[in-house]
């Protein structure tokens, strides 16, 4: 279990991380999703993987599971969760507007010529 | 006494929601309740600071739980000193708002900002990790908000950018605190710093990843080079105001490096070896540079003033990064005059923008306003370079001075002098091709006549210059002030056991009532 759970952090990363290079803001915004599907695996295995335990203390249990990731995991969701959606009205609202989802600044723009040069 | 340090996070968090329901319709209500806000913000802010500059180190235990299980906030002396820089600043990047009327180009200004300020004090305060990435998603998600207030192409463009590139940085800060759980099983920072010093000296890969991903996170916050690519646009595309209050947000890397990297992983620990002065330094010496050659190399002001962000933000990082206590006074010293100088200078490019029309650092015909824009941008510029007299020149010798022992001073010196001079020539041109050259310059055509900025304006961004001529004239008082904040850092002892010894709900089997 140890073995699938955790190529599925890697494989999730992988293709997050491939995405986010892509510079189009629909496939990021899809790479960025996968990564925080990863690290809410990630973080949910921080806590030790068990398999049917109890998270919270009652009579007649010996073996509990830790709870903690399991609300720290809660919490990452929600954050994830609003943050895409915020960045994905406020992509869109940049498409819709300028026609155009790269981004990076394109070179040709007046303003940016000045950054490209001294990051490069 | 112990109530009022949560009074910083919920009186934005009443604020804001106040201003959403009942003043929506209404700038005129919005910004009474705003500035009364902020001024309440700065009373208790003060009185924080003033009961913890003797060293007492306040807990505030949510639900009374005690530390590793419930969440606590903590003020000592450095908490209090950020919570008052922010409020401090907020009330005159608030004045400005107003007075150039930005507020009022969209309808949710003064509650997201309400709740920018909810973040950054949360932050400031907490003393357990993952609710720090908690008041972290707070405050991006009110700057979210912020930074594309008033709309515009380009800066829903930067926007998407700043955005995109801060979701990443919050994935990684959660890669970050998964493996410090796994590795010691608490995220309460002085349960942490307890148990981290526990860790086997043979077996710390895990923790040093995670100590290493937690720097990468906050140096992106910190904008260190090479993490700083989302800086320039962002602060930029701004508005004004809104950059301004940015110019706090670099600072709250900087304060969680200085937190997490003396309290959890202090310089005299093994796993943790190296990461200061084999890659921290010269990543900041890099962004120094790379950040005064920026201000050299830009075209437009408000590029120019974000670069000289970066810039100082680089020399607050080299001095963090000697990790001595002199090394820590200075860049505390150098934190409040960076937050206050990058403020000015980008409210002075709204100032500009106002009059002037156009922030292309190409000759244009006298702007309107222009006689005191260019005395404050002149004030603000020599603050920024770090000339004489202001606050920049000391916080430099400060930052010279503590890098005196370390092995890498000549490079310091030479890099930060050096580009000291390059910045100075960067803002002596914008100077005198924004100002000067106006008068040289025939106007083309005699079109519309830019009315000159509202008074308000010129009244903040003169508060701010008096504060820092503040700083410059009781420069003693705040290094002293600096140095006893770096002492108690570095004696973290009575931070820990005030945390983890405070007795609350579930915190001592041995009690016997249960």
């Amino acid at each position: 279990m140890e073995l699938l759970v955790a190529s599925a952090i890697g494989i999730l990363t992988a293709g997050g991380l491939y995405l986010t290079l892509r510079l189009r803001t629909f496939p990021v915004i899809l790479g960025i999703s996968l990564l925080t599907y990863a690290v809410n695996v990630f973080l949910f295995t921080s806590g030790r993987l068990a398999i049917g335990a109890a998270p919270i203390l009652r009579d007649g249990v010996s073996t509990y599971t830790d709870p903690l990731p399991q609300a720290l995991v809660l919490t990452a969701i929600v954050i994830s969760f609003g943050m895409s959606a915020v960045v994905v009205m406020i992509a869109l609202g940049a498409f819709l507007g300028a026609d155009d989802d790269h981004v990076d600044d394109l070179p040709d723009a007046e303003t940016d010529s000045d950054q490209k040069g001294d990051e490069a | 006494m112990t109530h009022w340090i949560v009074a910083p996070v919920i009186l934005p968090a009443l604020g804001a929601p106040f201003i959403v329901l009942a003043a929506r319709y209404h700038v005129g209500i919005q910004r009474v309740l705003s500035v009364a806000g902020v001024l309440a913000l700065i009373a208790i802010a003060l009185g924080l600071a003033l009961h913890t500059s003797d060293g007492t180190v306040i807990l505030y235990r949510m639900g009374d739980w005690a530390a590793p299980f419930g969440i606590v906030l903590v003020a000592d002396r450095l908490s209090t000193l950020m919570v008052l820089l922010t409020s401090v600043l907020s009330l005159f990047v608030l004045l400005f708002a107003i007075g150039s009327g930005w507020d009022s180009r969209g309808r949710h200004f003064h509650a997201l900002f309400q709740f920018q300020l909810m973040g950054l004090m949360g932050a400031f305060l907490t003393g357990d990790l993952f609710n720090l990435f908690v008041f972290f998603e707070v405050l991006l998600i009110a700057s979210y908000g912020l930074m594309i207030h008033a709309g515009g192409n380009t800066r829903l463009k930067a926007g998407t950018q700043y955005v995109l590139f801060n979701l990443i940085a919050s994935t990684l800060f959660l890669f970050a605190l998964g493996s410090i759980y796994a590795e010691t099983g608490t995220l309460n920072m002085a349960d942490l710093a307890n148990r981290a010093a526990l860790v086997d000296p043979q077996e710390t890969v895990g923790i040093r990843v995670a100590a290493v991903l937690l720097l990468l996170v906050f140096a992106i916050k910190a904008a260190v080079v090479p993490l700083h690519f989302w800086l320039p646009s962002s602060y930029a595309e701004a508005p004004a105001p809104v950059a301004a209050l940015f110019a706090i947000m670099t600072k709250v890397g900087a304060y969680a490096i200085i937190r997490v990297y003396t309290l959890v992983f202090p310089p005299n620990m093994e796993a943790t070896a190296g990461l200061y002065d084999l890659w921290l330094l010269p990543a900041a010496l890099i962004s120094v540079a790379i950040g005064m050659i920026g201000v050299l190399a830009a075209k437009r002001l408000d590029r120019l003033v974000a670069y000289s962000i970066i810039g100082s933000m680089g020399i607050v990082m080299v001095s963090i990064a000697l990790f001595t206590p002199s090394g820590i006074a200075a860049a505390l010293y150098y934190i409040v005059h960076s937050t206050l100088a990058g403020a000015a200078l980008f409210l002075i490019c709204d100032l500009v923008l106002v009059g002037r029309g156009s922030l292309d650092l190409k000759p244009r015909p006298p702007a309107a306003g222009n006689a005191a824009t260019a005395a404050l941008f002149f004030v603000g510029a020599t603050a920024m370079v770090g000339l004489p007299p202001l606050s920049g020149f000391l916080g430099k010798l400060l930052v010279l001075d503590a890098s005196f022992n370390s092995d890498l001073v000549v490079w310091i010196w030479a890099v930060i002098l050096g580009s000291g001079l390059v910045s100075i020539v960067g803002f002596a041109r914008a100077g005198s091709i924004l100002f000067w050259k106006a008068h040289a310059t025939k106007a083309e055509d005699d079109g519309v006549l830019l009315s000159p900025p509202a008074t308000l304006s010129y009244v903040a961004v003169g508060g701010l210059i008096a504060l820092m001529a503040g700083q410059t004239v009781f420069a003693g008082q705040i290094h002293g002030f600096a140095t006893s904040m770096a002492d108690q850092l570095f004696a973290p002892q009575p931070y820990i056991s005030t945390v983890v010894e405070t007795p609350g709900k579930l915190s001592a089997p041995a009690k016997g009532d249960h």
